[in-house]
Formats: C-alpha cells, sequence, structure tokens
C-alpha cells in the first residue's frame, strides 16, 4: 500500500471541489447562453430573478425538482431511468484528468492541478466520449416512442462518426508532445502552443466536438422541427435535466481539453495559470454559444459526408504530414 | 486494498457476463455485457497495464458493443418471439468449454507462479509500443494487412447490391 491517508484526503477534496466548480460553471452557462442568445436575437432573455437573473439557475433547478417525473408505461423502465445518468456521468469524469493549473507545493508535497494525472490521459477521454453514446442510445430506445428511437438512432450513428475524426485530430499533437499525458502535453506546449503548427488538426478537432455535443449546426438527434425534442422527447424533470446539463457539462469539457491539447492548458504570460484556463475555456464557451445563434443545421446526409468523406480523410492525410515533418526535421 | 478492489470488480464482470446470456432482451444484455467490460477493463488497470485497460473501453465497450446495439435498433428487435428451449444437441459445445475452462484453471493452480518483482508498477505506455513494435514488428504489419483485406471486402460486399 503506497497511498497514505493525505493523499487520498486530497483526492477525495480535488474532487468535490472539481465535482463543485463544474456543476456551477454549467449552471451559469446555461444561462449565459440564454442571455447571449437573447441579445444575438435582440430580445432581452431572462433577467427577473436576481440581480442581472443572476439567481436563474436556481429557480430552473427548483423547477425541475418540482415538476412531475413521467415514465411511459411501455417503457423500458430501468434503461429509461439509467440513460440519463449514462449521458452526464462521461461528461463529468472527463474533468478528471484534466490539468487546471501549474503543480503547487503545499506542505512541501508536490499537488497536481488534476485529479489525477493518467498515463493514458488521451485515451481515458478518448474512451468516456465513445462511452457517452449510450445514454443517448439507450434513453431514446428505452423510451418507445419513435420520434426518440429516431432521434437516438441519428444520435448514435453521428457521434460513431465524429468520433473518428476527433480521435485522428489528436494524433499529431500526441506526437508533437511524444505522450499521452496531458500534463505533458500541456508542458510541451510551453515554448510555443501548438494551434501553430497544427492548425488543421485544430479546426478537424473544432469541427468533431460540434458534432460530439449534439449541437447546433449538428443538432440532428434532437431536431426540434421534425422530432419533437429527438431522443429525450419522453423525458421529464430532473431526468430531462440531467441529460440537459449533461449536454453543458460536455461543452466545458470539450473546451477545457481543446485549450489544453492546442493552446497550452494553463499557460499564458502576466496572469496567473487558472485566470489563463478559465479565459481559455469561457472564450470557448462562447464559441459554441456564438455558432448555434449563427449557423443552420446540416441535412443529415450532409452530415455523414463531412465527417466520412472530408473530415476523417483530412485527418489522416494530416497525420501522415506531420509524421513525414517530425521525420525530416 | 487492490485485494478488495479486486474481488469486487471480479464479482461485477462475473456477474454482470451471467446478466448477458441470460437476458430475455438483446439491447439489455448489451448493457450488462458492457458494464463486465468497464470491470475488466478496471481490472487490468490494477494490473498494471492502462493501456491494455483504455483499450478494452475504446475498442469493445465503445465501437464493438456501439455498433452491435445500433444493429439491434435499427433491426426493431426490442420483442423477441419466445426461444425454444436449447435441445440436448445444443448442450455439448458449452460442455466442451467448460471442461476447457475447468482444465486450464487446474492447470494454472498447479503451475508454480513466479512471484512479481518488488517495484512493479505498471507498464507505461512507452515501454508497451517499444516492445511491441521493436519485438513483434512484423506481427503487427501482418494483423494490420489482415485487417486491411477485411475492410476491402467488406466495402466490396456493400458494394454488390
Amino acid at each position: 500500500m503506497s497511498w497514505d491517508l493525505i493523499d487520498i484526503a486530497l483526492m477525495l477534496g480535488k474532487i468535490l471541489v472539481l465535482f463543485f466548480i463544474v456543476l456551477t460553471l454549467a449552471a451559469y452557462l446555461v444561462l449565459a447562453e440564454r442571455r447571449i442568445l437573447a441579445w444575438m436575437q435582440d430580445r432581452i432573455g431572462p433577467n427577473r430573478v436576481g440581480p442581472l437573473g443572476l439567481l436563474q439557475p436556481l429557480a430552473d433547478v427548483i423547477k425541475m425538482l418540482t415538476k412531475e417525473d413521467l415514465i411511459p408505461t411501455a417503457s423500458d423502465r430501468l434503461l429509461f431511468c439509467l440513460a440519463p445518468a449514462m449521458a452526464a456521468v462521461p461528461a463529468i469524469l472527463t474533468f478528471a484528468v484534466v490539468p487546471l493549473a501549474a503543480p503547487a507545493v503545499i506542505f512541501g508535497h508536490k499537488v497536481n492541478m488534476q485529479v489525477t494525472d493518467l498515463d493514458v490521459g488521451v485515451l481515458f477521454f478518448l474512451a468516456l466520449s465513445s462511452i457517452a453514446v449510450y445514454g443517448v442510445a439507450l434513453g431514446g430506445w428505452a423510451s418507445n416512442s419513435k420520434y426518440a428511437l429516431l432521434g437516438s438512432i441519428r444520435g448514435l450513428s453521428q457521434l460513431i462518426s465524429y468520433e473518428l475524426s476527433m480521435g485522428l485530430s489528436l494524433v499529431p499533437v500526441v506526437m508533437l508532445a511524444r505522450s499521452l499525458r496531458l500534463s505533458e502535453i500541456v508542458d510541451a506546449q510551453a515554448q510555443m502552443p501548438f494551434i501553430v503548427y497544427q492548425p488543421l488538426a485544430f479546426l478537424i478537432f473544432l469541427v468533431s466536438i460540434f458534432a460530439e455535443c449534439k449541437r447546433v449546426p449538428f443538432d440532428l438527434p434532437e431536431a426540434e422541427g421534425e422530432l419533437v425534442a429527438g431522443f429525450h422527447t419522453e423525458y421529464s424533470g430532473m431526468r430531462f435535466g440531467l441529460f440537459f446539463v449533461g449536454e453543458y457539462i460536455n461543452i466545458i469539457a470539450l473546451g477545457a481539453l481543446a485549450s489544453v491539447f492546442f493552446f497550452g492548458g494553463w499557460r499564458g504570460p502576466l496572469l496567473p495559470p487558472i485566470c489563463w484556463f478559465f479565459l481559455k475555456v469561457s472564450v470557448f464557451s462562447f464559441l459554441f454559444i456564438w455558432v448555434r445563434g449563427t449557423l443552420p443545421r446540416l441535412r443529415y446526409d450532409q452530415l455523414m459526408h463531412l465527417g466520412w468523406k472530408f473530415l476523417t480523410p483530412l485527418a489522416l492525410l494530416n497525420i501522415l504530414a506531420t509524421g513525414w515533418w517530425l521525420a525530416l526535421r | 486494498m487492490e485485494a478488495i478492489l479486486f474481488y469486487l470488480l471480479a464479482a461485477v464482470t462475473l456477474i454482470g457476463t451471467l446478466c448477458a446470456i441470460t437476458a430475455r432482451q438483446a439491447v439489455r444484455a448489451i448493457v450488462y455485457l458492457v458494464t463486465s467490460f468497464f470491470a475488466l477493463a478496471l481490472i487490468f488497470y490494477l494490473l498494471g497495464a492502462p493501456l491494455v485497460a483504455a483499450f478494452e473501453v475504446i475498442i469493445y465497450a465503445g465501437a464493438i458493443m456501439v455498433l452491435f446495439l445500433f444493429v439491434i435498433m435499427m433491426l426493431e428487435l426490442a420483442h423477441p418471439e419466445k426461444l425454444a428451449k436449447p435441445r440436448l444437441s445444443e448442450w455439448w459445445p458449452a460442455l466442451i468449454l467448460m471442461l476447457v475452462v475447468i482444465g486450464s484453471v487446474a492447470v494454472l493452480a498447479a503451475a508454480r507462479q513466479p512471484a512479481p518483482p518488488a517495484a512493479f508498477h505498471g507498464i507505461t505506455v512507452r515501454e508497451f509500443s517499444v516492445t511491441l513494435f521493436k519485438r513483434y514488428g512484423v506481427a503487427v504489419e501482418v494483423i494490420s494487412m489482415q485487417l486491411l483485406f477485411a475492410l476491402v471486402g467488406a466495402l466490396y460486399l456493400g458494394r454488390r447490391r
């Protein structure tokens, strides 16, 4: 047993603090999205609850918790209840490997500002994003409703397709950093962030994470105009809330990972590391909202063609080019 | 602590797999099987093979089982008709398999295991890949060519319609 009590206590503390921060950020991201979208569409948005509407997330949570929790009679009860958790948990777990700031020294103890510095950090993230498929698929299937089923089949094929290009776009990053460890990837960007060497990989990653989030312009699994609400049509109350908050946690997680892989994570001049990290994640979150306010939805065949016939071959070519460049340098 | 975790995970793996083969609905069987894959991945991690653990989840739970799920959902096997009871002639593969399992457990139990080195902290990705590509490079290439053939074959079969 190499673990002593301090380490376990520290780990638990980190997990609790991170959990609290992530949930709060997700709740306020919902509010930010509503306000920013309203501003883009020349409306006012929610501004009644508290000063500037800042207590709106609290009101939303109370509303969701007190709503009636419907379970359709013909549904598969076990899977119906399990699916929202299966959608939200992978998104939260992703934060376990994200380095939030430079390692600190407390009482002569070197403390990493991340829950765990896994040797296979990048793969851990890819594994979790491939697991996130189950929430969408099972939620729609267990509802026993045709709209939900259509939405979840769409979601399933979309997530599988874009997982591929997302994984491939990270290979050049790993090649440059020579490590799968997220802290070492950040360290490798001490001189220059990887966006400078790998703009193409970044663009592929960016498009793929939009698809992985099921956000506009890739929100076909929940296309309101045709599928009611897609895979979560039959959900109400806090079960719907879990799907909903999972989506926003996912936005923050993917924004955090994009800044770790391509923008040097917590690195930056003048400001303290945690501020830089927060700033980068906020910019990405804003980008998600901005795109939602700007772009129309893709058609389904366009979505599939973009993923399989454009992004994936491009990512493969990029890996090849990176390999040549690294070998000839 | 490692021992407790191991037995817990082993129990989850066994129960998950048992539920998977006895479940009536195919979708539920997939969920049970994925659960047991997760426990299995954690066992690999405990044994000091994080890379194998990650691949277990990415490939088996995240890719193969998702494709199974996709096919089942597309074919709408939601309400399968009642299966007939297996006939006696269908039992013998299971019996042979059971004998093989019992035999290998007996062999493993009889063999004296070399004690693992004291300072064993698992295999890093770097060590793993160096061994894989230096010592077994040819084998890796042969397998990847085989996968490529399978891919081309699948493409051909898909195109013919």
